[in-house]
């Protein structure tokens, strides 16, 4: 530890090594087997039960709990992986407090959901830990599908392509596959190379290859890939960020927190990953609180979150929003950044509050001013589209898709986060990949 | 409040006895009871010498809930296993130590009048309380022609209990098995025989569970099990049933009745008396958690006397018994429907699921197409599983209906008059007015 938290500037090695280790190890550690039975019990096994619908990819949730009160994991796992075959990472990452947990009756009895994510990774933990693949796949049908981008849509549109048969082809622009789920999700929660196993644990299926360093319109063309495939599935998520220009009369630049995320997913070492004592954050989203309670958990002294509107308008649950307040993030709501200088040697960030006006509903620019010392500067407001739009029709800057996840070209189907419908979540992805696959199926199976 | 009981005779400062069983096995548990607060003991049960011997591995096996708590225990330990007269020295200390403390002592020894005759002297000189006979144990002595295999038949339990009384001056308890068809009938046979009380219930024959991976019952014992006796929470309304029964037999009404089976909260205990037993005995709760819960029981039970204004035990005891009854006496045209208190609902479905499935369709799921669960009047049949089923206390409640109010289920007004089946045209045995 050859800095501190009050080294001032942006450097490394602010923390000691088990203050590392601590800080990255996983944040909600899967449940014990009794644990588990305690919590299984408190499901009341509803009709028609709400939880189930509040799942992007409605898995039967009563039904794996009651599987895991039985001591039957295996089986709950599989009850899981039948309707989401990444039930492993969205057991870490999906944000049950506004999905399944916000839907349970108890939450509405007594404010303490039963606590279905966790007991979600515990049924999946416990075939993933023993590398047991429960699928076989169908006899091989002779079709080719190519896949574009191994993220959550892909991986789940491949696995279940695969099983109906079919042979997939992976085309993924990074060195890695998992997509989001390998670059773009805080450390914290998929400990252990989670990310990379799980997709290991998913190949096995077998039938589905993966071209690595492929990249969309460098490397190939939907148009080649129509001549060669029997159908293509596009799950390339976002690959630009939304960036904001402030007056600065300094040198410092404002990072992506995209890829600081991605970068810090990537680090074996994180005492080498140099951070701010001052770091600020600008967005309300996910990507703003994980970049958030990553700078404090690698030893930033002060990290703040700033936000032009209210707490209610923040993408971030409020889970999330106290899971940062909680390891010491300040949010400031309704300011936005102004301008940066160098005071004695010190960058501060001007900021302004904002006010919405109540007859337009637009954000209002006020005439009182603040600063804060910053000496790193995160933007996180939003990711988005950057190409393609010219071949598909589209819709809020993404691709338009129908009920069945088809795209306005002809054997094109997508789904994730590059499409228009559904929310920017693993899980939507997940459904929208599965249920692209099922369509193409139909639609082959038809001719 | 005073909880003074007196049974036969027997006074003890609250009517909490543990019952003859492991807690009361010597005189170090026994001690450490009375220390605790506990109105009396019944001896764990005395044999003749040579002692006999119990298993090496495993006596219990247990039920549980999903949080690991006790739901229902069983048992394969038979009467003590330590020499007699170290019993009987135990048993005359401790008494003397405690003298304001219930000490009876249970018996089992073989169905031949010298060993009762033997075996009677000894106790008496340990200046002992009373006697229990320990007709109910339904493992491993029953085998040898003991226990159950007395309780269950009827003459035998009326001769040894007329060859105990007659050959001692003690009160005499006779501890009656559930394993039988009709519990009025052993009952019936120790007052005949002169016993001055029953306990129940004794343990129920049982195999808790059987282990999926060696196929053995459990307890096991080297990869084999036996049927064991069932005890604690689960066996109570089998408890509660069969003291009523003797408490509203015509032949053994007003006799006194300890009652056992599952007493686990002073509530347990108040329901034991009100159904006509004289003091209860325990024993799963303090197995299960210390002989500590007797402050929650005492404590418990005389606020529950202040809040109803009862003075005494005795004014307790048999008090529901006049509401028991036949299920031919009870009244037919009282009609009551489940009403569903919607600020109360969490919308769970539970009580679809099982009307729909399982019951009369009386519930709906949607209320103005929108997920909601009410009563359909005019199919509930007030069966209450909506209720059993409902995860919110009081959500689900049965409505009344008055005389007058029109049952849409049938039809009919509501009468305020009692009818029940003994004079309902469907009953082809049904008495018609003389014409």
């Amino acid at each position: 530890m050859s800095n501190t938290k009050l080294s001032p500037g942006i450097v490394s090695s602010r923390l000691s090594k088990e203050e590392y280790s601590n800080n990255f190890s996983d944040a909600y550690p899967g449940f014990t087997d009794y644990e588990a039975k305690v919590e299984a019990d408190r499901c009341y096994f509803c009709y028609d039960a709400p939880c189930i619908s509040a799942c992007p990819t409605e898995i039967n949730i009563p039904l794996f709990i009651r599987q895991i009160s039985t001591e039957m994991e295996e089986e709950a796992a599989k009850t899981i992986f039948d309707q989401n075959i990444l039930g492993g990472m969205c057991a870490r990452v999906c944000p049950t407090e506004t999905l399944c947990e916000e839907a349970c009756v108890r939450e509405a009895a007594e404010g303490k959901p039963v606590k279905i994510g966790r007991l979600q990774r515990y049924a999946t933990d416990s075939i993933m830990s023993q590398n047991i693949h429960p699928y076989i796949r169908n006899d091989n049908n002779g079709k080719k599908i190519a896949v574009i981008g191994s993220g959550p849509a892909g991986l789940a549109c491949s696995h279940r392509l695969s099983m109906l048969g079919y042979d997939v082809e992976i085309f993924e622009s990074k060195s890695k596959a998992g997509g989001l789920n390998e670059y773009g999700i805080a450390t914290y929660k998929s400990v252990d190379n989670f990310a990379a196993k799980e997709v290991d644990w998913l190949l096995k299926i077998g039938g589905i290859k993966i071209n690595h360093n492929k990249t969309l319109g460098v490397d190939f063309s939907i148009d080649e890939l129509r001549k060669s495939y029997d159908a293509i599935f596009i799950g390339c998520g976002l690959q630009d960020t939304n960036k904001i220009s402030i007056d600065s009369d300094t040198d410092q630049s404002i990072e992506d927190a995209v890829d600081f995320i991605a970068d810090l997913r990537q680090i074996n070492d994180f005492s080498s990953l140099p951070i701010g004592r001052n770091v600020v954050v600008i967005g309300g989203g996910m990507t703003a609180i994980d970049a958030a309670v990553q700078s404090q958990l690698l030893g930033a002294e002060k990290v703040t979150i700033i936000y032009r509107r209210n707490l209610e308008n923040m993408s971030a649950s409020k889970k999330e929003q106290n899971n940062a307040t909680s390891k010491g993030v300040k949010i400031i709501t309704n300011a936005i950044p102004t301008s940066i200088n160098k005071q004695n040697g010190v960058h501060k960030l001007s900021l302004s509050y904002t006010e919405v006006e109540k007859q337009s509903g637009k954000l209002k620019e006020l005439d009182q001013k603040f600063s804060i010392e910053a000496d790193q500067i995160f933007c996180a407001i939003g990711q988005k589209f950057n190409n393609l739009l010219d071949v598909f029709k589209s819709n809020k800057g993404k691709i338009m898709i129908d009920e069945s996840c088809k795209t306005s070209v002809e054997n094109v189907w997508a789904g994730g986060d590059c499409v228009d419908q559904g929310e920017d979540l693993t899980v939507t992805a997940v459904a929208q990949g599965r249920d692209a696959a099922e369509a193409i199926h139909k639609s082959i199976i038809s001719k | 409040m005073n909880l003074q009981s007196e049974f036969l005779g027997i006074k003890s400062p609250n009517p909490f006895w543990l019952a003859s069983a492991p807690p009361t096995d010597k005189e170090y548990n026994v001690r450490r009871a009375f220390e605790a607060g506990w109105g009396g003991v019944v001896w764990k049960t005395l044999g003749l010498d040579p002692n006999i011997v119990n298993v090496n591995g495993p006596r219990y096996g247990a039920v549980w809930g999903p949080d690991r708590r006790l739901l229902g225990m069983n048992n394969i330990e038979l009467i003590t296993d330590r020499p007699l007269q170290i019993n009987l020295d135990e048993i005359k200390v401790v008494k003397k130590d405690y003298p304001d403390r219930a000490v009876v002592v249970s018996l089992m020894v073989p169905c031949e009048e010298e060993c009762w005759k033997s075996i009677l002297p000894k106790v008496e000189e340990t200046e002992a309380d009373g006697l229990e006979l320990n007709f109910g144990c339904p493992h491993g002595m029953s085998e040898r022609g003991m226990g159950s295999a007395v309780g269950q038949v009827p003459d035998y339990i009326e001769m040894v209990t007329r060859w105990v009384k007659s050959n001692t001056r003690m009160p005499v308890i006779v501890k009656l098995t559930p394993n039988i068809t009709d519990i009025r009938y052993p009952a019936r046979a120790a007052f005949k025989g002169g016993a001055d009380a029953v306990s129940l219930i004794n343990t129920v024959a049982s195999i808790v569970s059987v282990n999926l991976d060696t196929f053995s019952p459990e307890p096991s014992i080297n990869g084999k099990g036996t049927h064991g006796g069932y005890c604690g929470p689960a066996v109570k309304p089998i408890a509660l049933n069969l003291v009523s029964q003797i408490a509203r037999d015509p032949e053994t009404q007003n006799k006194d009745i300890s009652g056992i089976g599952g007493v686990t909260t002073w509530r347990d205990a108040a329901e034991f008396l009100a159904l006509g037993a004289g003091n209860v005995q325990v024993c799963t709760a303090a197995m299960t958690y210390g002989f500590g819960i007797i402050s929650e029981l005492t404590s418990g039970l005389s606020n529950w006397m202040k809040k109803k204004e009862i003075n005494s035990i005795s004014e307790i005891v048999g008090k529901a018994i006049p509401n028991v009854t036949e299920w031919q006496y009870l009244n037919l045209n009282h009609v009551t429907k489940a009403q569903i208190d919607q600020d109360l609902c969490i919308k769970c479905g539970r009580c679809y699921a099982v009307c729909e499935d399982t019951s009369h369709q009386a519930i709906t799921k949607t209320i103005n197409g929108e997920r909601g669960f009410e009563v359909i009047d005019e199919e509930c049949v007030a069966c209450n599983m909506c209720i059993n089923v409902c995860p919110v206390e009081n959500c689900i409640t049965m409505r009344d209906l008055e005389p007058g109010e029109i049952d849409k289920r049938t039809g009919q007004t509501v009468s305020d008059k009692y009818a029940n089946w003994t004079t309902h045209p469907n009953n082809p045995s049904s008495i018609k007015a003389a014409e």
